[in-house]
């Protein structure tokens, strides 16, 4: 069970440095377009390394508890997954949608050094 | 047919997901469903197949759900190839951060796909891997129009697809017509 607890630590606190690094991120960086890439980039990484804690958690706990409500624990496991998938697939859209707005309520990316947005018409 | 087939047999996966663990037995097979859920994911799945059959098979006419092989290549090319470009973009933009070296820029690259769906793969596949987000979809001239965090070196339009989605315009391709 020990070496269960340092696993599980060192999971959750990859996941809390990458999203951690999405704050930084979003402070550092100059504009609007920039900013998205850190907090879609390093969210989904720090949500990957909880999820993988929380899988864990629940298959060794699964493995160690005999109890008729054993079944609890892979409800956890892939329910956790799940979250996870969700994210995946709404993540991209959700900071796609708010660069679309950007770019056309008319943000300028700042210190560019090239913009070809305008050959649309 | 097919059709029917495809949602109903999604429709049955994702709640039997959904309720997995369910069932009250000691032994790892029996605890996974019950059976009243078992009934209930059948005959959801069924409505649910038989109430949207016509409309989801008047909006795909890709070959994508038609084709098991396809499905597979789709959840193969996620765990590989996508999942490590992945990580790759993550270790990327966490340098970017810590070490403020940004070269920002907005490209316009012709993929060249044909369907929506290959299109919306290969945006959503832009967007979380090495330092580009779409930003726009010109879907007469079928462009992508994408902000690239660090504007790589590049000569013609095939070096710059190359620079900024690898091998996904080739994967989306495969996966989606």
């Amino acid at each position: 069970m020990d070496v269960i607890i340092i696993v599980l630590l060192v999971l959750i606190g990859l996941s809390t440095f990458f999203s951690l690094l999405g704050v930084f991120g979003l402070m550092r960086f100059p504009d609007v377009y920039t900013r998205l890439h850190a907090t879609t980039k390093c969210t989904t990484f720090g949500s990957l390394f909880m999820v993988i804690a929380v899988m864990v958690y629940g298959v060794v706990r699964y493995l160690e508890v005999e109890s008729y409500n054993q079944g609890s624990f892979i409800v956890l496991t892939v329910h956790a997954f799940l979250a996870f998938v969700a994210i995946l697939l709404t993540n991209p859209s959700g900071a796609h949608a708010i660069a679309r707005a950007a770019r056309r309520t008319g943000i300028e990316p700042e210190q560019a050094v090239i913009d070809e947005f305008e050959e649309v018409k | 047919m097919l059709t029917f087939l495809t949602i109903f047999l999604g429709c049955l996966a994702i709640y039997l997901l959904l309720v997995a663990g369910s069932g009250p037995g000691a032994t790892f097979l029996t605890q996974l469903f019950s059976y009243e859920e078992l009934i209930a994911a059948v005959l959801l799945a069924l409505l649910t197949a038989v109430v949207t059959r016509v409309v989801i098979g008047k909006a795909v006419n890709d070959n994508m759900l038609k084709n098991p092989l396809r499905l597979g290549m789709f959840v193969f090319y996620t765990f590989t190839v996508w999942l490590y470009y992945l990580a790759k973009a993550n270790l990327d933009v966490a340098y970017r951060v810590i070490t403020g070296r940004i070269r920002p820029g907005i490209v316009r690259i012709k993929p060249g796909l044909k369907t929506e769906l290959g299109r919306t793969i290969l945006a959503n596949s832009i967007t979380l891997t090495p330092g580009t987000l779409t930003v726009d979809l010109d879907d007469k001239k079928d462009e992508l129009v994408i902000h690239w965090i660090n504007v790589g070196e590049y000569k013609d339009e095939k070096e710059k697809l190359n620079g900024v989605c690898g091998p996904f315009a080739d994967w989306a391709r495969r996966i989606a017509e």
